[in-house]
């Protein structure tokens, strides 16, 4: 254990490399800042223009859609700021990267998140936070000690299943090449799944992407939970508790998932 | 065995092998695998201090076997121990106790100054602050480094660079340093630079030097032990002066004459090999005669106006093991000292060493 801990201010030495070599673009940096909120903006906004169109989303007003919206925002945001680079694993065998990540005394998923550690994406996780806090503070929620509890949980929990998903698609490319467009299914898919009432979808697919995978409860379940709302579908209440069950399962997938693609690394060499 | 610690094996090899599964197209949708065997059963021990030269054609091996060294690959089967531990197994640890050079692939922060570079990886490999001080002050005065501490990485060239790498793979102390390709694409002065660097680094005997290299000047400066692999088999496992004895190349005795000959002199154990320059240089091969019997010899026969022992060219043995093992016969002692380039041997320089004793001519 007082090895493992020992390692922490090495990590924390990569995470300064990765600050200070970014930085060392200023202009470009603030630049990228700015435009990369861009693609979360779009995300939310086109709910909003969505709410133009009509009352109601799936059985449910403006005020209450959104606080899916930010929930969806803020832990896919941040996600992808930690480990969203994953998607990158190509470029690093072909480099090199992984190889002389190798051969350092640490892990090699951690040293490359941050020896590649998007900063500039920063602004669209504080983004995502901002639209989930104006979301819950607007939708006339009956504040209790659980609610405030589960409006930090549910998030974080998010963010560690988008985190799993992103780890465990990108493991999927020491296997198969040119498996990105899969991997982009689950994880834009189903960023996208997020971000709408889980009622909107049907069939199959809302079976799939909700229960199976496991996306119905990282935004939808909590704020019915969070809003007070009985879920249409007939779930429980304590469905909406329920992020932990499928963030864990999911971590030990991923993690699963990237041993073992790096031990077929390591055997093949390609 | 003795208990010597020079005796300890730092890098020890059984049976090494690495296979590649790769898929090859057969047909229009069909794809099939073939296994392509990149090192094939390689022994190896290497005692601590020791200064080994790694070479052998493209695609012989040599990357991969450095690879299963370092715990980056895992072997298809075989035994293999770095500084006693299994390298994939035990990677973290091994990765504190070895340093790693890999020509192509850099461990520097492309967009910061070495001086942040060498500082990172004082965190990363947990070195005292003393103890990295010292190491990387040893290291700016060996290698210069001073004039370019500051300039981000990616500005500087390619020798410079490679001095950071040095610097940066010795700053934990390691006991075993790999070098994979490290003059690779250097201009003489940095190849310079960096041999006598490694010379410097080898005298202490506390750093075991294994290196992979295209530039067989490199060997010739550094490394008295040769490990010569091709088709993943080791093919020669000895000095330089033993790989000369078994393929039989010999050295060479230049002479330039102030009247060219006619009939050119016949020597007993020295055959004459060649006459160049309109009869005015003569080169004679040492068989059974040394080099100064062959120059006495001369100066009693001849009027000289220069002579030259010419050393046997190391690269030249070597191209004639990489076509002997090609064409899987053995070595044939009568082709002498041909002078001959090989394709396989790219970014080679010429290494001969034209070294005339004064002590022989009179």
């Amino acid at each position: 254990m007082a090895d493992r801990l020992g390692v922490l201010p090495a990590y924390w030495a990569l995470l300064r490399g990765q600050a200070r070599s970014q930085v060392s673009y200023r202009t470009s940096f603030l630049v990228d800042l700015v435009g990369n909120v861009g693609a979360t903006v779009f995300d939310v906004a086109t709910v909003l223009v969505l709410f133009r169109l009509t009352r109601t989303l799936g059985g449910f007003p403006r005020a209450e859609a959104m606080v899916m919206v930010g929930l969806s925002a803020a832990a896919f945001a941040t996600a992808d700021l930690a480990v969203g680079n994953i998607e990158r694993l190509r470029q690093y065998v072909r480099t090199g990267l992984l190889d002389a990540v190798l051969v350092r005394p640490l892990g090699a998923l951690p040293q490359l998140l941050l020896m590649d550690l998007p900063l500039r994406k920063a602004s669209r996780a504080l983004f995502g936070v901002a639209v989930l806090v104006a979301a819950v503070l607007t939708a006339g929620i009956d504040w209790t000690p659980a609610r405030v509890g589960l409006v930090v949980l549910a998030p974080v929990c998010g963010v560690v299943f988008f985190a799993s998903i992103f780890v465990t698609t990108a493991a999927l490319s020491f296997w198969w090449i040119d498996s990105g467009e899969v991997g982009s299914a689950f994880t834009y898919g189903g960023r996208d799944f997020t971000t709408y009432p889980v009622t909107v979808y049907s069939g199959w697919f809302r079976a799939v992407f909700a229960y199976v995978l496991g996306f119905g409860f990282v935004a939808y379940y909590p704020a019915l939970a969070l809003l007070g709302r009985a879920d249409p579908l007939g779930l429980p209440v304590w469905a909406g508790w329920a992020a932990p069950a499928v963030a864990l399962p999911a971590v030990l997938v991923a993690a699963l998932a990237w041993r073992v693609g790096v031990r077929h690394y390591r055997s093949t060499g390609s | 065995m003795s208990a010597v610690p020079g005796d300890e094996p730092v890098i020890e090899a059984r049976g090494l092998r690495k296979e590649f599964v790769v898929r090859v197209p057969a047909g229009r949708f069909r794809r099939t695998r073939r296994r392509v065997t990149a090192v094939d059963g390689i022994d190896l021990t290497v005692r601590r201090g020791e200064m080994v030269g790694y070479i052998g054609p493209n695609g012989a091996g040599k990357s991969t076997t450095l690879k299963m060294l370092t715990g980056v690959l895992m072997p298809s089967s075989g035994e293999v121990r770095v500084c006693g531990l299994p390298p994939v197994a035990r990677r973290t640890q091994l990765a504190l106790r070895i340093g790693v050079v890999f020509g192509q692939r850099s461990q520097l922060w492309w967009d910061l100054p070495l001086r942040d570079s060498f500082a990172l990886l004082r965190h990363i490999y947990r070195v005292p602050a003393a103890a990295h001080a010292a190491r990387l002050r040893r290291c700016r005065e060996l290698l210069d480094l001073d004039d370019f501490l500051d300039v981000p990485v990616r500005q500087l060239s390619l020798g410079q660079r490679m001095r950071g790498e040095l610097t940066a793979a010795l700053l934990h102390g390691p006991e075993v340093l790999f070098l994979d390709e490290p003059t690779i694409g250097l201009d003489v002065v940095s190849k310079q630079a960096v041999r006598a660097f490694l010379a410097e680094l080898g005298r202490s005997g506390e750093t075991t030097l294994l290196l992979t290299t295209h530039d067989l000047a490199d060997i010739e400066r550094l490394c008295h032990r040769l490990v010569v692999i091709d088709h993943g088999r080791v093919v020669h496992d000895g000095s330089i002066g033993a790989l000369h004895a078994r393929y039989g190349s010999r050295r060479l005795v230049v002479a330039e004459l102030d009247e060219p000959l006619t009939t050119p002199p016949v020597l007993a154990g020295a055959p004459l090999l060649r006459t160049e320059a309109d009869g005015r240089r003569l080169v004679f091969a040492c068989e059974s005669a040394t080099a100064s019997a062959v120059v006495a010899r001369l100066a009693g026969l001849v009027a000289l106006r220069d002579i030259a022992v010419v050393e046997p060219d190391i690269e030249d043995v070597v191209a004639r093991i990489y076509r002997n093992a090609a064409s899987e016969g053995g070595a044939d002692p009568a082709q002498g000292c041909s002078i001959t380039r090989t394709a396989k041997v790219p970014g080679a320089s010429a290494s001969y060493r034209w070294g005339t004793s004064p002590g022989n001519v009179t």
